[in-house]
């Protein structure tokens, strides 16, 4: 009976999700800068690190890989000149933008 | 060496990778989410191109005619050498991430042991695996520690596939007189070398997790004689019926 | 700037084909419209896996079965890269999971006709993804940044989907007799769903009109589907197939393939929920998903545990 209650409270604690939100930035050759390739959801970051290989390496896309937690992510647009850092404003959706990096750049 | 022990060899080795890239298989579009779905395809697709490549090889080696798929679709139940672990089925999760988990232990360890073998096809069939191999121990270790310390319900679970599956780790590192052959060419490590790597790879690992050790009551034998658990019966008849049903049919 | 300032310069970008993202002004209309848009597609790419799927297991050789299992984990793969750019819209993979299993959200209705013998495998990846790939090439061109991005991922992956579909038919068309009579029997339970997917007539879809106003969609279904047949005729007529269409004829003057009329009474029904596998689709995702809810749970307990890590 003990052990019942217990197991209910844990798992009314433990949730149900999707995980957390993760970014992944892939460099696709040694010397060519990190490019935003898309989100992925996972519980930790190893596991982020393991699904975003899985999910956008899997055609040996990747030279090395970053994977961000979505939310530590500051996304601004600097052309937007009435505020060009307002604090309330920074996440207005859940999800930031990124910059388009220019195409062909070598080596920076 | 003789070219049929080589091939048996190769044939046990691929049948096993084959039943375990079919067990995997069952699982897609049923994962608890679609990370892990195309997670555990990646896993099955590197196990059935190893099993490919061994099973290329073991026919050729054999030199009765055969081809791969001849020996996938065509052999009766007794004819098959996977380990009896590999045909056990998706209970749940868990028994699939342990069964798969304590198989990828194996199998890194016997493709390390062949990429440094004089032979240029199984080398390289083996130098390519351990790499994938060392990746399906990472990702399914990764799942044992989380499922063991995360909540009570899936210690219980994944506690309860490994109590299940012990009775076949045994076969693991059996030894018969192939297996002497094979470790006297250089080929296979010993049935104790490989009983002590596992006993230790997998104790640390559960130990971590938070899961118990079984006592190791009663091991299962045979597969290496062709002798199966019953589910091997339903698995080949799944995955050999259009080529008996159609025999003269080309695919 | 005012809500009506702010529209028309979002109009202007739209006309100057200016890709919009996440962080700029859109109409809740327009955000709302590509969140189901998109959700739909990607629950059709995830629960597409479920007819090939279904197959894997009993693929008649080995190198069927590697492909199939590859082509399989490709749409999880699309399917995960729709819902990526869905939630850059601010909806959660949770909630747009829970608009599917209420019926809130539909997927193609395509994936509810049942995947019956292996020539299906053939007939699905011919058909079927050729017809989502008409269609996604030119959602390349839309005006949401992140569905144009993950269009132009798919895109490049997609192509050895229908490949592998027509090798697998064009192997039994020209095989034993009950191999052809399997393939053509595939052809003709796919061909009509398959022109079906392009969606009703212009003139019967409520939402072209923004759609197209704001370059979400680039170019109509009727148009789509005419090129998807154009492309089909011919490739079915090389491996000595039939498609099931009396009235299908070369129109020299239109330079397309005139053709016979759609079921429509069939496809509002399908799209209604009165598809042979409506239930099948969604049952099976619902099992999946309350099969997982254990493990999710105790990823993210072990995560709490660890979160100083």
């Amino acid at each position: 009976m003990l052990k019942n209650i217990q197991i209910n409270n844990e798992m009314s604690e433990s949730k149900d999700t999707q995980g957390e939100l993760w970014e992944v930035f892939l460099q696709t050759k040694k010397g060519l800068p990190f490019k935003h390739a898309g989100s992925v959801h996972a519980y930790d970051k190893e596991m982020a690190i393991q699904n975003a290989r899985d999910l956008y390496t899997r055609r040996g896309e990747g030279r090395g890989m970053w994977v961000v937690p979505a939310n530590a992510i500051v996304a601004v647009d600097p052309s937007d000149d009435s505020s060009f850092f307002d604090p309330a404003d920074d996440k207005v959706y859940r999800h930031p933008t990124f910059y388009e990096l220019p195409e062909g750049i070598k080596n920076m | 060496m003789e070219l049929l022990d080589l091939s048996r060899f190769c044939m046990r080795l691929g049948d096993s990778c084959l039943i375990m890239a079919h067990r995997q298989s069952e699982m897609c579009s049923k994962g608890p989410f679609l990370e892990e779905d195309i997670a555990q395809t990646n896993l099955g697709l590197d196990l059935l191109g190893q099993a490919e490549a061994l099973l290329i090889y073991a026919a050729e080696l054999e030199g009765k005619g055969r081809a791969a798929d001849d020996l996938v679709y065509k052999r009766p139940e007794r004819d098959f050498y996977n380990f009896m672990l590999t045909e056990q089925p998706n209970t749940d999760f868990a028994f699939a991430v342990v069964r798969q988990f304590i198989m990828a232990l194996y199998l890194g360890k016997v493709y390390e042991t062949i990429a440094k073998v004089d032979d240029d096809t199984l080398s390289g069939i083996a130098a390519k695996a351990v790499k994938e191999i060392t990746y399906h121990q990472l990702h399914l270790g990764m799942w044992v520690k989380r499922l063991g310390d995360g909540t009570q319900e899936s210690h219980e679970r994944v506690q309860t596939a490994v109590n299940e599956l012990w009775m076949f780790v045994g076969e693991l590192y059996e030894e018969d007189e192939l297996d002497l052959k094979m470790q006297e060419a250089g080929y296979a490590i010993s049935g104790n070398e490989m009983k002590a790597y596992l006993t230790v790879k997998i104790s640390t690992h559960l130990t971590e997790a938070t899961l118990s050790v079984p006592e190791a009551v009663y091991m299962t034998t045979g597969s290496k004689k062709g002798i199966h658990t019953e589910y091997l019966g339903y698995i080949l008849a799944e995955m050999q019926y259009l080529q008996r049903a159609y025999p003269d049919a080309k695919w | 700037m005012v809500v009506e300032e702010l529209e028309v310069l979002f109009q202007e970008r739209i006309d100057a084909n200016e890709k919009i993202e996440p962080r700029d002004y859109m109409p809740d209309e327009y955000r709302e419209h590509l969140i189901r848009q998109m959700s739909q597609h990607a629950h059709s790419e995830v629960i597409g896996m479920q007819p090939e799927g279904n197959w894997i297991t009993r693929a008649p050789s080995l190198r069927a079965k590697k492909i199939l299992l590859a082509k399989v984990q490709d749409e999880a793969g699309h399917g995960l890269y729709i819902y990526s750019a869905t939630e850059t819209l601010g909806i959660t993979r949770d909630e747009l999971i829970e608009k599917l299993h209420q019926g809130k959200a539909k997927y193609a209705s395509i994936f509810n006709y049942p995947a019956l013998t292996w020539a299906d495998m053939g007939a699905i990846g011919w058909l079927v993804d050729g017809a989502a790939i008409t269609n996604q090439v030119s959602l390349q061109k839309t005006s949401y940044g992140p569905y144009s991005r993950s269009m132009v991922k798919i895109c490049k992956e997609e192509s050895f989907h229908q490949r592998q579909g027509y090798e697998v038919i064009a192997a039994m068309a020209k095989g034993t007799p009950e191999q052809k009579e399997m393939a053509q029997d595939a052809l003709n339970r796919f061909w009509w769903p398959s022109l079906m997917m392009f969606g009703p007539h212009d003139s019967a879809s409520p939402r072209t009109g923004n759609a197209m106003k704001w370059k979400i969609k680039r170019e109509s279904n009727d148009v789509l589907r005419q090129r998807f047949i154009d492309k089909t005729v011919s490739q079915a007529a090389l491996i000595g197939l039939t498609i099931p269409d009396s009235d299908l004829k070369w129109n020299e003057e239109r330079g397309s393939y005139d053709f016979g009329e759609i079921d429509w009474d069939e496809f509002w029904s399908v799209v209604k929920g009165g598809g042979p596998c409506n239930l099948k689709r969604l049952n099976h995702h619902k099992k999946a998903h309350k099969d997982g809810a254990w493990v999710r749970k105790a990823a993210a307990a072990y995560a709490k545990k660890y979160s100083n890590k």
